[in-house]
């Protein structure tokens, strides 16, 4: 069963109605927030622990839980930060909601920063977005003037709502490298603890959410947070926004319940895998740091948090980069190291030295210029680099790698004893 | 990590047109007081559009010294932040080709080769009439649109070398071509018309009110039962 249009939360993802406030307001948006509002901190916070809601930005940590860590009387401001700094390869959504729907993000960074008491909250949009953060300036302008937002606004909660900007660098995604971004330094993740809502930017208590998790908060207080938990499955809840890229006849971005089965969302929003389900060599599920899943298992897989981490892969972000047998498999990795080197933060040594060495490993296995017993050099490099980071960019570079050696060993070997091979010939 | 140096040939001085120093004043002010620094990359950014595309040495300084900043930690930010061009770029266009993997596989090497033959050999490198530079760039989060390029501020998606061809011969001609999805389908929707969001009752406003049903003490006594479009399984 496909999600109905009626369970809906992002009703003008691909923007074919009015983005404004008008048109915002007839999909619901800014509706009840008042009485929301009213019926106080702790209910708000409830409501979303209810729902089930788990972080939309990748870890997949329950949402009401955090917001729960948040003081409840410190002296000092509270901050919301939305991290819209949208990076991961394959992941495309933020960017979807903030040009077509700013208003549910908006409505839900007013409700989340009440919930969390805070009368402040930087939205963060990565540098490349220009026209995303032009379209969300002009709405927050707009809530401005209706005094939706802003210092005495109708609904009785002080609340200034700033966009602020990265030039990318995708380690701005990570939320303490986020806020060392915001107070104006090179984007290298704090060590924790202490944790980010203790101390976290300008050394205030501070949550860090994805705008998917935050532009949900609106919907689902209206609806209920029973309402959410009804959709997807145990522990993974609600809708998601889906981003399937790569190698798939429509390539799209669509909102589906939590849960469904991998096959039946590429066969019924993309238009099936190109040249067919047969032709599918492999999956990237969650975005590129997600280690892949090859062809036999995608048939009965679902895509949730919990089914896919038991095949030690990940929902991530929910963005799905299909491979056909077309796709050379390394060369594709081995683009995805490439990634991982370039954006390192140079903090740690396994990392800033690590993503570079794999990087060159893994060229040169797309050529088949190794030797088979640096594979499992390889390996043990990614699991010397995984783990021993101050931030998970480590672990992301070395999972796609993992990911690779665990599945397509034997594609690796084969394309060695071919460049022997001809190498050999051409020797002779 | 990517080593990045300044540019050898630097200009001799810059400072920000009035509008980009009232706006500049304008953004500090969204931080706390003491908290100017916040706003350096935002004003690095500006700067670097009011240079012509990329970021000259002495705007450095000037942006650390209004911000009350060591110039090493300007220097840092835009090293760091990839974003800032440190040399400079093509009068009429600075093409950033995504060659990230969901783009490789769509065909982003053939794009990097149409600005090879038709920009310069290297990127990074002028064109020899200065009109054009090119590099190639990591995923810039358009994924369902592959292959993309984002020139300034917009994307061109869903390119093929030839779509990629006459976006930069409207560019070399002095128009602007028209942004977003090249094969003219709106935004991420799938290629054949959406598979979703069909239902027209989203967008008339029934739903308003509907979540009123779910709180008691908003129920008016005697009020008709089943509002139009109340959508919502009622709270256990």
């Amino acid at each position: 069963m496909l999600l109905e249009d009626k369970d809906r939360i992002f009703r003008n993802i691909y923007g074919f109605h009015d983005w404004s406030l008008k048109g915002a307001r007839l999909r619901d948006s800014w509706d009840g927030t008042k009485f929301f509002i009213d019926k106080g901190h702790d209910w708000i916070i409830g409501e979303v622990k209810t729902s089930g809601l788990r972080g939309r930005g990748g870890a997949g940590f329950p949402t009401g839980l955090k917001w729960s860590f948040m003081p409840k009387a410190d002296p000092r401001p509270s901050y919301l930060v939305i991290n819209a700094d949208e990076s991961e390869p394959g992941s495309c959504k933020d960017r979807e909601i903030m040009r077509h729907d700013p208003h549910l993000l908006i409505e839900g960074a007013l409700l989340a920063s009440f919930a969390m008491r805070a009368h402040t909250c930087y939205i963060y949009v990565r540098g490349e977005f220009i026209r995303e953060r032009e379209r969300l300036q002009a709405a927050i302008d707009e809530a401005y003037a209706a005094r939706l937002i802003g210092k005495n606004n109708i609904h009785g909660w002080d609340f200034d709502l700033y966009v602020h900007h990265g030039a990318g660098a995708y380690i701005c995604g990570e939320e303490t490298a986020l806020l060392e971004s915001m107070e104006g330094r090179k984007g290298q993740p704090r060590l924790k603890p202490p944790f980010p809502a203790n101390v976290g930017l300008f050394g205030a208590p501070t949550t860090v959410n994805n705008v998917e998790s935050i532009a949900v908060v609106g919907d689902i207080l209206r609806r209920g947070g029973h309402w959410f938990a009804s959709l997807g499955l145990p522990n993974n809840t609600g809708t998601k926004l889906f981003q399937i890229s790569g190698h798939v006849n429509r390539p799209c971005v669509v909102e589906e319940e939590m849960g469904i089965p991998l096959r039946q969302l590429i066969d019924e929003h993309c238009g099936g895998v190109r040249g067919g389900w047969g032709n599918l060599l492999a999956v990237i599920p969650g975005g590129s740091s997600m280690p892949l899943i090859p062809a036999d298992l995608c048939e009965t897989l679902t895509m949730d948090f919990d089914s896919l981490s038991k095949l030690k892969s990940g929902l991530g972000t929910a963005a799905i980069i299909v491979l056909d047998k077309s796709a050379d498999v390394v060369r594709a990795i081995a683009r995805i190291a490439y990634f991982y080197k370039h954006e390192s933060c140079g903090q740690c040594t396994p990392c800033r030295e690590g993503t570079g060495w794999m990087w060159r490993v893994l060229d040169r296995m797309a050529r088949g210029e190794a030797e088979k017993s640096e594979i499992d050099t390889l390996f043990d490099v990614s699991k010397q680099i995984e783990g021993h980071t101050i931030c998970a960019l480590g672990d992301a570079a070395a999972w796609p790698v993992q990911g690779l050696i665990r599945h397509f060993r034997p594609v690796i070997e084969a394309r060695i004893d071919q460049y022997q091979k001809a190498h050999k010939q051409a020797a002779e | 990590m990517a080593v990045r140096r300044l540019h050898p040939d630097q200009p001799h001085g810059f400072e920000f047109s009035p509008e980009n120093l009232a706006w500049a004043k304008a953004t500090i002010a969204k931080y706390p007081p003491g908290k100017e620094a916040s706003a350096i990359i935002l004003l690095l950014w500006r700067a670097q559009e009011q240079a012509g595309g990329w970021l000259p040495e002495p705007a450095l300084r000037y942006v650390a010294d209004m911000l009350g900043m060591a110039y090493i930690r300007a220097y840092e930010i835009a090293t760091f932040y990839t974003m800032f061009q440190l040399s400079p770029v093509g009068r009429k266009a600075h093409v950033q080709v995504c060659g990230t993997t969901p783009c490789m596989l769509r065909g982003s090497g053939e794009l990097i080769e149409v600005c090879k033959s038709r920009i310069s050999e290297h990127q990074h490198e002028l064109s020899a009439d200065g009109d054009f530079s090119w590099e190639e760039v990591e995923c810039l989060g358009c994924c369902a649109n592959a292959p993309m390029v984002q020139i300034w501020k917009n994307t061109y998606e869903d390119l093929t070398p030839a779509a990629l061809e006459k976006v930069l011969d409207a560019l070399a001609r002095g128009r602007q071509p028209v942004a977003g999805s090249q094969i003219g389908r709106r935004a991420s929707s799938p290629e054949a018309g959406a598979t979703t969001l069909v239902d027209p009752s989203l967008y008339d406003g029934t739903t308003l009110g509907a979540w009123k049903k779910r709180f008691p003490e908003l129920q008016e006594v005697g009020a008709p039962s089943g509002e139009p479009g109340a959508n919502e399984k009622p709270k256990e």
